[in-house]
């Protein structure tokens, strides 16, 4: 092998072996960092999986907060209330300062995990308009209602 | 006046004919030699930018004189909407941020039109030609899917309201300075486009593009500053950064961007990565029609994705794949293969440096992408719901920039072509030294910073003193004289180190608390205390607020601040907290007011952010530094087919 050849193989196996690492990095990474989004159904009839009904797994909790369930202990920044995908409930419990949009009826997304039967949320987000679901909670609910025929939860938003 | 809106329409209507005839006569001109049909290009660009301004100005008319008639308007403002917000809500919302798209591509179309008369004739006409094609594009999907001339009948007495997020003076710029950005890359892909039609890449066309790359590059700067920054007291998170989609959909250009500024200088001078460049080039504007499907078609979740259609995200995806596609299969066509220019050079010279760069560069982007894209794959694979979390993108991101800090003192330092690390690395040790040392004793001073105020002093003062050892090499360099370009990379590497600062030290540094207050009672934040003095009602002009007042303390005894955040509710029916700053230099203070808790109790949140404010100023350093490398002389030289000139020092 001659002195370029030499060195471009040694470069190319450089740039295979930072390729590597890079990819492994990346992977472990996004493994490590993604989170799951469920509704109160899947968590509640072990859909989502053993390690998530344990409180093992940080998952995302989607769905609407259920009418006059939003409760504030008078004085304190400790919330409860409870989110609903129209087949089944979970409570949730919050400490902190809920989205100016976390209203009742409204959709909401809390990343948290569960604990003796209730989802103890680190992370409570509401979108920003108010005629909004998130799009994926909206297809998950979506498919739930076609499974028992039930109408479409979110009502088209009536413009002016 | 009712008529106004229909003439918008068919103003969009012609700007469409007129970028059909941009994109195909002077295209057919080229391919035939034939010097009419490529003269077409200017007048019709020029036509286009003046009809896609009139449907503009229409668009606005109709917000200022408050047409109800108009959906687009009746939805996105209404009577009570102060004047300023009348003229940014033209762009507050899906339709309207599409014209001012379509608008600002005519205006770099334009621009290109004016300043090519050095150029020869059948490069103008390829550039322009698939500047049309861009541009029909863009049209063809307003008036197709988009009309925001559509009208609403019978009228409506009153409109909805825009987004009251949007009701706020950052909003009024970082759209368009984005988009001014954003569409600026067409310029240089365009280019390529061309170079690749033409078969051959010059060097002189290059120098040519370098400036609108550095200016559009400045502009995209620019917005991301000003979206963080309006993020961070408009959200009322205190976070600058979220790695939200839509933040990643603009960073993901501006990386390509970033790495295709350095590779298009290595080709300019030196003739090398000629083939490399072309592909940035093609990669950064792609990257920005890949951002502006994903903020616009509603398949990401997103603080941004206000609206959601199917159609639309399909007619951007199509569009996006001819555009991609065509480029991608053009480059693997034509692409030079071997730069008969090129230079040949040393392991350790300024070209690997700066291929370095251009590696670092593009996995950070590969890998926000992946990130970005990620959930999308999974959800199309039926892996479930998936979101990645902000933890991946800030670790990823902090390994693959560590070695580009590391490397940047050195690069401007090393010479083109030649093996010669010795030199740099001797007038460089003194400063890794003191960096270091730097480094030790922020680590002790401020031991709650962690090794992150650490990494950022010790960064920010290797990047600060390597790049003025450079000007301070240059400047005593007897003959030797600083240009443009030297004065706009120094800025711009000084802005890097600003930013470090502002952002590791705000990581490290920030303290936050959210807590119930009672009027009278305070919260303790390092060594500040933020008393409740009390929350009165107050009426705004489209909204009413309750309005808290906060006096901030130094160790509970000297007033350093009153702050007054406020909690709105729109007339439109949304609630939204302002947050009230006490902006410093080396920190701010920042305070939300939460809900009444009940008792007479609120929640408050409050922060103190450490140099926050050298985060945006170092983003406006870099986008100086952008501006002034683009006013640089060597730019200006004429074109003379054979050997530049211009600069006849």
């Amino acid at each position: 092998m001659n002195p370029t050849r030499k060195r471009r193989l040694w470069l190319v196996l450089a740039v295979v072996a930072a390729a590597a690492l890079a990819t492994t990095l990346i992977a472990l990474a996004l493994q490590r960092n993604v989170a799951y989004l469920y509704t109160p159904n899947e968590v509640l009839t072990g859909e989502a999986g053993a390690n998530v009904t344990s409180g093992e797994a940080r998952f995302r909790l989607g769905g609407m907060v259920a009418a006059d369930s939003l409760k504030r202990t008078p004085g304190t920044l400790d919330a409860r209330f409870e989110v609903d995908d129209g087949d089944a409930r979970l409570p949730v419990v919050y400490t902190g300062i809920l989205p100016d949009l976390f209203r009742e009826k409204q959709a909401v997304v809390a990343t948290g995990r569960m604990q003796g039967g209730v989802f103890v949320a680190e992370e409570v987000l509401a979108k920003h308009d108010e005629a909004y679901m998130p799009k994926e909670v909206a297809d998950k609910m979506g498919m739930a209602h076609k499974k028992h025929d039930v109408p479409d939860a979110q009502a088209p938003a009536s413009r002016p | 006046m009712g008529f106004l809106p229909e003439l918008g329409q068919v103003a969009l209507i012609l700007a469409l004919l007129a970028a059909c005839m941009q994109a195909l006569l002077p295209m057919l001109g080229a391919q035939r030699g034939v010097a009419a049909l490529m003269a077409v290009g200017r007048p019709a660009a020029y036509l286009q930018l003046a009809l896609v301004g009139l449907a503009f100005a229409i668009l606005t008319h109709g917000f200022i004189a408050q047409d109800f008639s108009q959906r687009y308007v009746a939805e996105n403002s209404n009577s009570l909407l102060p004047m300023i917000y009348r003229y940014t809500a033209v762009w507050g919302a899906h339709e309207g941020s599409l014209l001012l798209w379509a608008l600002i591509l005519a205006l770099w179309t334009a621009a290109v039109a004016r300043f090519s008369r050095a150029l020869p004739m059948p490069v103008v006409a390829r550039v322009l030609g698939v500047l049309g094609v861009v541009a029909v594009g863009f049209l063809a999907f307003l008036i197709f899917t988009s009309n925001p001339f559509e009208r609403l009948l019978p009228a409506a007495a009153e409109g909805r309201d825009l987004n009251p997020l949007l009701q706020d003076p950052g909003m009024i710029i970082h759209p368009p300075m984005l988009y001014l950005g954003y569409v600026g890359f067409s310029v240089p892909f365009a280019f390529a486009i061309a170079a690749l039609l033409e078969g051959r890449v010059d060097a002189q066309w290059l120098r040519w593009t370098r400036p609108w790359t550095n200016v559009a590059w400045a502009f995209l700067t620019v917005g991301i500053a000003l979206g963080s920054w309006w993020a961070y007291y408009e959200l009322g998170w205190g976070g600058w950064w979220f790695w939200d989609p839509v933040e990643n959909a603009s960073f993901m250009p501006w990386l390509a961007g970033t790495a295709l500024l350095h590779s298009q200088a290595v080709t300019e001078k030196r003739g090398s990565f000629a083939g490399w460049t072309l592909l940035l080039a093609i990669s950064a504007f792609s990257l920005s029609l890949l951002g502006t499907f994903l903020v616009r078609s509603g398949v990401l979740t997103s603080v941004h994705a206000f609206a959601a259609d199917p159609s639309r995200g399909l007619f951007v995806l199509v569009f996006l794949g001819i555009v991609i596609g065509g480029s991608l299969v053009l480059y693997a066509l034509r692409a030079p293969d071997n730069d008969a220019n090129a230079k040949p050079f040393a392991a350790g010279s300024r070209e690997t440096l700066l291929l370095l760069n251009n590696l670092l560069l593009t996995t950070a982007c590969a890998m926000v992408l992946l990130g970005t894209l990620y959930p999308l794959l999974a959800d199309a694979l039926e892996l479930g719901k998936i979101s990645v979390g902000p933890p991946y993108f800030a670790m990823m991101f902090l390994l693959l920039m560590a070695p580009l800090v590391l490397l940047l003192p050195f690069g401007p330092l090393t010479r083109w072509q030649r093996e010669d690390m010795a030199m740099p690395l001797r007038m460089l040790l003194p400063w890794a030294a003191l960096a270091l040392v730097l480094g030790v004793a922020t680590f002790f001073l401020a031991p709650q910073g962690g090794w992150k105020t650490a990494a950022g002093i010790v960064g920010a003062t290797w990047v600060a003193a390597g790049t003025l050892r450079f000007l301070w090499s240059r400047w005593t360099m007897p003959g030797a004289r600083l240009t443009r370009e030297m004065w706009g990379m120094t800025l711009a590497h000084l802005g890097i180190a600003v930013f470090l600062i502002g952002a590791l030290l705000d990581d490290g540094l920030a303290q936050q608390r959210e807590v119930a207050v009672k009027p009278g009672g305070s919260v303790t934040l390092g060594q500040h205390c933020f008393v409740l003095k009390g929350v009165q009602h107050l009426d705004g002009p489209n909204y009413s607020a309750e309005r808290g007042t906060v006096e901030v303390l130094r160790h509970c005894s000297d007033p350093v601040a009153t702050l007054h955040p406020e909690k709105r509710s729109y007339r439109g029916g949304q609630v939204m907290s302002e947050v009230a700053l006490d902006r410093g230099f080396t920190r701010d203070l920042y305070v939300a007011l939460g809900e009444p808790l009940g008792e007479g109790a609120w929640a408050l949140r409050v922060h103190v952010k450490p140099f926050v404010r050298w985060i945006w100023a170092g983003a406006l350093l870099m986008a100086l530094g952008g501006l002034v490398t683009a006013t640089d002389k060597r730019f200006r030289a004429r074109w003379d087919d054979g050997k530049p000139q211009g600069v006849r020092a």
